[in-house]
């Protein structure tokens, strides 16, 4: 590979790492408290409102069933509004974040639902408040599962991250498609590949590593 | 060990005597009553067993007097203060008086050992060192100060339940509710909670009021038991007193592993009307078990009985006598006069059947 290549290949990997790193910290910001409005708000929930969680359970699934590709062109007068810009990296942040945010408010959700019903129970008996069962129970106990589900939505979004090139992100993803297949730069597309498989490692490593810490069940 | 006493705050003095009162307690689920007018008292520094089978209400009783649960309708007075109207923000100052330990212990597992039994100091909002120190003399207490940095994974069924009793006791708790704290452990670790547990409420003055359908329990630490059946209490005082004489049906099949009872093989050829011998049960207790009634109707009676099975069990200190004896039928008058010589010595006599074969 030419040097310019190699600049090119440097400049798509923080492209990349940008806007996974970017959404994912939205995703988790956001996500995280839906999970914890549907498994309160839910059938013998901690704040049970069956309506209100009728209604976010069907905002979720709405954005989930849209593919990514769609919602990434639907979204550019919102992204506009937000970003200034319906092109780059930045801009892509935008789609990115809000498919992933349902999904993994979905991911937390199911950690924190699967919270013994008699920790709560034994809070409560103390005279815990809603919040002090939030802070003490539900996310220190779901910590595991709820890490482990954050580096779940990276990786994906990594993988989503491939089809923003179509709105001018940059990227591994959009690397590889320009130069790798369409200019048919084989070592392009390997470097691309093993790149992503370095990536992929690293993160699933250091997720799990994290997990083994956080889990004292 | 500085001052693991019940809590200041005050009762009323209208109250002091009376930890719980229920009068008339309901509470259904769909069709099915749990609780059917519970009426129930329990007094400053005793301990109450509520014993029944699983699904007898038991459960669902224990969760309402700290307002996990809902009453439909009756009363529910918390050292006077009734309970029962209470939105959820008002029961959280109330359940600070009460103590909860569980079948399964519940502690939280991302928490050590000793920030689990500070966590209800924390909600009353205490500073960290203070509360830790007073972790730290509770875990003493329970005899786990060692393991005070240990997570709750790393202990044993019987540790977790004492760390559940530390946690229970931290904020200094004008009652304990055990809802069957002893039913997911082998009998040995059974024995020494309740050993703790009776310690506490020596040491502490604590009034306790368990749960649980093994009746040993009840036998090991109550002062007075309560048996519920369907949603309702059925049976009700000193243990040594229904253990002795238990009236209702319930009370008598939950007690048939713990009282001496006629062997199998006999109670089959028993028959009710002639035999050889009469089969006669013999219970007594109490004071009236203290005297030889045996040695004295053997002199008053000689050769007139013979000892079948049986045997004497001490509850709270007292006697608790339960015989059968088997008396010959070739002489009419005898067992009548057996049966007189037994009663005038307060025993409580009845003819089970005529056995045809002692061979």
């Amino acid at each position: 590979m030419t040097p310019i290549m190699l600049e090119l290949l440097g400049r798509s990997i923080w492209e990349t790492l940008v806007m996974t790193m970017a959404s994912g910290v939205i995703s988790l910001v956001v996500g995280l408290p839906l999970g914890l409005a549907m498994v309160a708000t839910g059938k013998g929930g901690i704040a049970e409102q069956r309506w209100i969680n009728s209604i976010l359970g069907a905002l979720i699934n709405g954005f989930r069933s849209v593919p990514f590709i769609i919602l990434l062109v639907a979204l550019i007068p919102l992204t506009r509004l937000i970003v200034g810009t319906a092109l780059g990296t930045t801009a892509a942040i935008v789609p990115l974040a809000i498919a992933a945010i349902p999904y993994y408010a979905r991911i937390a959700e199911v950690s924190l639902r699967d919270v013994d019903h008699g920790l709560i129970d034994a809070v409560r008996a103390m005279g815990g408040n809603r919040w002090t069962i939030v802070r003490e129970v539900l996310v220190p106990e779901a910590l595991p599962g709820l890490v482990a589900g954050f580096t779940v939505t990276l990786i994906t979004l990594i993988g989503a991250s491939a089809m923003a090139g179509a709105i001018g992100a940059g990227g591994l993803g959009d690397l590889a498609i320009r130069y790798g297949y369409q200019r048919f730069e084989t070592s392009v597309m390997v470097a691309v590949v093993a790149v992503l498989i370095v990536i992929v490692c690293a993160m699933q490593w250091a997720g799990d590593r994290l997990v083994a810490r956080l889990d004292h069940r | 060990m500085n001052d693991i006493s019940t809590a200041p705050g005050a009762p009323s003095p209208a109250s002091t005597q009376e930890v719980v009162r229920l009068t008339d307690v309901t509470r259904r689920f769909g069709a099915t009553p749990a609780l059917d007018g519970i009426s129930l008292t329990v007094h400053r520094g005793e301990i109450l067993g509520i014993i029944g089978r699983s699904g007898a209400g038991k459960s669902t009783l224990i969760r309402c007097l700290n307002g996990l649960e809902r009453a439909d309708t009756g009363r529910i007075e918390i050292e006077g203060r009734d309970i029962t109207g209470l939105a959820e923000q008002d029961l959280q100052p109330m359940r600070r008086r009460i103590g909860m330990i569980f079948q399964h212990f519940n502690l939280l597992s991302a928490k050590t050992v000793e920030e689990n039994v500070a966590l209800p100091l924390k909600i009353e909002g205490l500073g960290k060192t203070e509360r830790l120190k007073r972790a730290g003399e509770l875990l003493e207490l329970v005899g786990l100060a060692d393991k005070a940095k240990a997570y709750p994974s790393a202990l044993s069924g019987g540790q977790k339940q004492r760390v559940g009793i530390a946690r229970a006791l931290a904020a200094k708790p004008a009652l304990l509710l055990s809802d069957e704290a002893t039913s997911a452990l082998d009998p040995e670790t059974t024995r020494a909670i309740l050993t703790l547990l009776k310690d506490i409420n020596h040491k502490l003055g604590l009034t306790i009021l368990f749960v649980t359908h093994e009746m040993e329990v009840v036998r090991s630490v109550a002062d007075r038991v309560a048996v519920i059946d369907a949603g309702r209490i059925v049976e009700e005082g000193p243990v040594w007193s229904v253990f002795s004489d238990p009236r209702q049906p319930i009370t008598q099949s939950l007690l048939e592993g713990i009282r001496p009872q006629l062997p199998e093989h006999i109670l089959q050829r028993l028959s009710p009307t002639s035999g050889t011998e009469a089969i006669i049960s013999v219970d007594v207790s109490g004071p009236a078990a203290q005297g030889a009634v045996f040695n004295d109707l053997s002199t008053a009676l000689p050769n007139s009985y013979r000892l079948v099975h049986g045997g004497i069990d001490h509850i709270q200190n007292q006697p608790v006598a339960r015989f059968f004896i088997a008396v010959p039928t070739h002489d009419p008058a005898l067992a009548g006069n057996v049966q007189q010589f037994l009663k005038a010595r307060s025993a409580r006599v009845e003819v089970l059947g005529y056995d045809t074969d002692h061979a």
